[in-house]
């Protein structure tokens, strides 16, 4: 190593102040300085703990019915919210529907951010005739509204958890490649890959050093924004009995099968719904804090 | 070093580092139903030049004169429609010559936009790294080497090496882009508008590094800029474009004192004069450059020259030697006695 | 005569949730009628907020302003509501680096122009539609009937330049503000517009406050010269002072590194270092920290204006030393 001078021209060149930090430690730090999206994240990892390990935190057995204590009301002595229509435990039944609600809500978007992000970046890196084919069928996709295609597939398939997940991954992947597609193409008419071109580096280096990290993170954000939208969906597929079966104990068909008992115990009946507002409008406000966090200010 | 077979100097000083022969970039514009090429931009159109070994080449222009498209031609970020590039001998591109990817670890660029022509989500040290570890330059040693170009270029590996680019000025970071563009050792840097977002301060210094840079490293400059103060600052020879020709080559000296092209006389009398007492009183020519798109056939400034006669419309000037200097070359009908123009052979 | 503009002590802090930026720190600026001062600086010297801050162009929900401002006898801060819009096109107009961010893509040329003489002097569509064409015949647009018609992205990047001059003028302002209408020009170009300005500031009389960060496109325009550094103007006078005397070291420093005429192979005479973050004011001499005669005290205090000659005045300490290290 040679002699570091620290300066040019006689002239000291200061550094920038306070300590390194890269991109995303900043943009956590920004991350928990919002109020919101901290409480969203609390929330969301006390209802996915609590599903997770469902069999040690509920108090009872979901699936145990008694035809003498149906539609308890909330604040029912050992039924602390009250009982369903078959007289199972609300609250036992809500926390293991955390289990199957969230894993159809979530499960789908992961498998259409990978393969949207595959498609939009190939398709945005590169350009022409590839794009126009690719993004051109995409679009075929989008012509039909979200929940519709989720039922048209979902009844082509049957009902079940996993042809639901599939019909919700293939929902998702279109909006996904579309932006995925958008970034790329800004990122890739930038200087930096240009200049990486220059230096010789192949297009698989480029996407995998230059491309992806500029790519990644816009799509999380709108990918963490499209849970909330998957989650209703998946519930929805329950609901009209596309998705999970009974006796399962899923959001959505809660939903579905306590709807007799809207007259009759209105707010028992209603948790369901309760649930998944909750969950989907924490996702959605994270979603707006990560959002507002990635825009870093140059 | 590792990984990296040198290729030292092959034809001696007298060869050129880099020629170019008869260049042509045109960009199709599309559009309507069908995308449809409705007209063409003739970016940059036939052009021939030499890069002599250790010499700075200025080129200058205005806007939509190709020179920007030139550059990346000259890195083959972009490739010509028709012409070659010959690389000390070699030619780019081909069968028997250099390979592209060997030609980019010669040839190396300095963009504009120091923020843009920096991946925002990569350290510094990282950024300058990249280059030689995609020539296969081991780890260590690549981070070596950019340690090594930040001290050279006036930063401090420890401070600024571990930095995103949006923590550093305009300055440090377009210190980092040359940086970053001698990490593969070239011999030939192209500079394209490299001074021109900075600051007056900021640039001063920047161009005292490029000339402490060219003296230490042996670099060649093709240096572009619309800022002719600059360029006659920083040049040996000076090339004038215009509308994706070239319309004068030549020494510095001889541009600039004794220009022999029509426009590049109007070019030189827009400068601002710096002086109070002496300000410019009269605009050297008047309108906009024209459209690139539809150039004016034969000279293509014969719509704004105020010699231009019928020859200048209808026939296209040769570059041609002034008879005083054999290389100041310029390419208007009124240097060349047989042309046929009214005024030829008065003005050379 | 009372001067057109009178600036004092202007001071102007933007905030956002991160930071706050001190963009200018006590700007003291007159302008007689009918003169030209150029307002030179680098980014961030302040020199664009301040001419934002004369037309109340400043967000106002992010900034402070503090100071007086009066411009043809009316009190700038204290204006608002219908009296800011009659204030803002009849008294005093402004041309920006972009022309396409003063015209609205959707309106002709012609049109936009005629409705400005119309909001402001309640002309009829016909008067107005005959100013229209008689401006852009002022502003040498050629076939200015025909281009009344054009819209501003059928227009070259001169053409519209000039279609903004045209636009600005309109209503005979008594003050232009040129925020650096020529720095996106082509070089041929930029001279004929600043051709332009010159001879039409003599024609309808008007002062100008040109900023540029260009020293030799100020001295075209300018009768006077500011330079502007960290928010505070360091040095003026006129422009013949200014580039034959500068006695400052930013404005000598900055002469000093830009390159001009024939000075090839010479080693440029940089100023180190960066201009300052404008988080805080600094307490003294903001250029300081980048000036080789500063010592302890210039630091710690800020400088007073010490007067050299007539109109020409520095913002510094080490005058003397500065002009011993000249002779020496």
């Amino acid at each position: 190593m040679t002699e570091i001078p620290g300066t040019i021209a006689g002239a000291t060149i200061e550094g920038p102040a306070g300590p390194a930090r890269g991109y995303w430690s900043n943009v956590l730090r920004r991350l928990r300085r919002d109020r919101v999206a901290v409480v969203c994240i609390v929330i969301l990892a006390l209802i996915l703990l609590a599903a997770i390990f469902a069999p040690l935190v509920a108090p009872g057995d979901p699936f145990r019915t008694s035809m003498l204590r149906r539609l308890r009301p909330i604040g029912t002595p050992g039924f602390p919210l009250g009982t369903d229509e078959l007289g199972r435990d609300m609250l036992t039944r809500l926390v293991f529907g955390g289990r199957l609600s969230l894993f159809t809500g979530i499960v789908p978007v992961i498998n259409a951010f990978v393969i949207g992000t595959f498609l939009g970046v190939f398709a945005g890196f590169s350009g022409g005739r590839t794009n126009m084919a690719i993004m051109r069928t995409i679009d075929v996709f989008y012509a039909f509204p979200s929940v519709l295609l989720a039922i048209a597939i979902s009844g082509a398939l049957g009902a079940g958890i996993f042809n639901s997940i599939v019909s919700l991954t293939i929902v998702f992947v279109p909006p996904i490649a579309r932006v995925a597609e958008s970034v790329t193409t800004q990122v890739r008419n930038l200087d930096f890959v240009d200049a990486a071109r220059a230096s010789g580096a192949g297009a698989f280096t480029i996407i995998r050093v230059h491309i992806l990290g500029n790519v990644l993170g816009p799509v999380f954000v709108y990918a963490t924004g499209l849970v909330s939208v998957s989650m209703i969906l998946a519930s929805g597929l329950s609901f009209l009995g596309l998705g999970t079966k009974p006796p399962e104990a899923e959001w959505g068909l809660m939903l579905n099968t306590l709807r007799t008992a809207i007259y009759a115990q209105p707010v028992v009946a209603a948790l369901p719904g309760a649930m998944i507002f909750t969950v989907s409008i924490c996702f959605n406000l994270f979603s707006d804090g990560l959002r507002s966090a990635m825009d870093v200010k140059l | 070093m590792s990984g990296q077979a040198e290729i030292g100097d092959i034809g001696g000083p007298a060869q050129p580092l880099l020629a170019v022969r008869g260049l042509y970039r045109h960009f199709p514009i599309r559009g309507g139903l069908f995308n449809r090429t409705t007209a063409v931009v003739q970016a940059v159109d036939g052009i021939d030049f030499d890069v002599h070994k250790g010499e700075t080449l200025g080129i200058v222009g205005e806007s939509g004169c190709g020179k920007s498209t030139t550059a990346r031609l000259l890195v083959r970020l972009l490739d010509p429609d028709r012409g070659e590039l010959v690389y000390d001998g070699l030619s780019v591109g081909t069968q028997d010559g250099l390979s592209l990817r060997e030609m980019r670890r010669h040839v190396q660029m300095v963009f504009q936009d120091s923020f843009a022509s920096l991946n925002p989500r990569l350290s510094i040290a990282d950024s300058i790294a990249f280059g030689p570890r995609v020539h296969g330059v081991g780890d260590g040693e690549a981070m070596a080497r950019a340690r090594d170009l930040l001290a050279r270029v006036g930063l401090a590996p420890d401070t600024f090496g571990p930095r995103y680019p949006h923590e550093l000025s305009g300055g440090q970071r377009q210190r980092v882009n040359i940086a970053r563009a001698l990490a593969l050792r070239p011999r030939l840097v192209i500079l394209d508008e490299a001074v021109s977002a900075l600051d007056k301060s900021v640039e001063a210094q920047v161009l005292n590094l490029l000339q402490d840079l060219k003296a230490e490293f042996g670099l060649t400059y093709v240096f572009i800029s619309h800022d002719l103060n600059v360029v006659r600052y920083i040049s040996d020879r000076v090339l004038v474009m215009y509308l994706g020709r070239i319309v004068e080559i030549g020494p510095v000296d001889r541009i600039y004192e004794a220009p022999r092209h029509p426009y590049t006389r109007a070019l030189l009398s827009a400068m601002p004069s710096m002086d109070p007492d002496r300000r410019t009183s009269e605009a050297p020519i008047s309108g906009d450059p024209p459209n690139p798109i539809n150039p004016p056939p034969g000279c293509r400034f014969h719509t704004r020259c105020p010699f231009a006669s019928e020859i200048c419309q209808t026939r296209v000037p040769e570059l041609a030697a002034s008879p005083l200097a054999g290389d100041h070359l310029a390419a208007c009908h009124m240097a060349d006695p047989s042309s046929g123009h009214p005024q030829a052979g008065t003005a050379v | 005569m009372t001067p057109l503009v009178r600036i004092e002590d202007l001071r102007v802090r933007f905030r956002t949730a991160e930071r706050t930026v001190h963009a200018v720190n006590g700007v003291d600026l007159s302008l007689m009628p009918g003169e030209v001062v150029g307002l030179l600086g680098e980014s961030g010297s302040g020199k664009s907020v301040t001419l934002k801050a004369l037309l109340r162009l400043l967000p106002e929900a992010r900034t402070t302003m503090s100071g007086r401002m009066a411009v043809a006898g009316q009190d700038v801060m204290a204006l608002g509501g219908s009296a800011l819009r009659a204030y803002r096109g009849s008294v005093v107009s402004m041309i920006f680096q972009e022309p396409m961010l003063a015209f609205d893509p959707v309106f002709t040329i012609g049109e936009q122009i005629a409705e400005a003489v119309r909001r402001h002097e309640n002309a009829d569509r016909t008067a107005a539609r005959a100013r229209a064409l008689e401006m852009l015949d002022r502003v040498r647009i050629p076939s200015a009937k025909r281009r009344l018609d054009a819209y501003p992205h059928e227009m070259s990047g001169g053409m519209r330049q000039r279609a903004m001059i045209a636009l600005a003028l309109a209503c005979r302002p008594k003050l232009l503000l040129a925020d650096e209408p020529t720095t996106a020009l082509d070089a041929t170009v930029q001279i004929q517009i600043l051709l332009l300005l010159r001879e039409l500031q003599k024609e309808f009389g008007m002062g100008v406050i040109f900023v540029t960060h260009d020293i030799g496109v100020a001295v075209e325009v300018s009768d006077r010269l500011a330079v502007m550094y960290a928010g505070r103007i360091v040095e003026r006078g006129s422009a013949r002072d200014l580039i034959r005397a500068a006695a400052h070291p930013y404005p000598r420093g900055l002469l000093a590194s830009t390159v001009h005429g024939a000075m090839r192979g010479r080693r440029l005479d940089a100023i180190p270092g960066a201009p300052p973050d404008l988080a805080k004011v600094p307490d003294g001499c903001a250029f300081a920290p980048r000036c080789r005669f500063a010592d302890a005290e210039c630091v710690s205090r800020r400088p007073d204006i010490v007067r050299i000659d007539a109109g020409h005045e520095a913002e510094c300490r080490r005058l003397d030393a500065v002009a011993a290290s000249a002779e020496g």
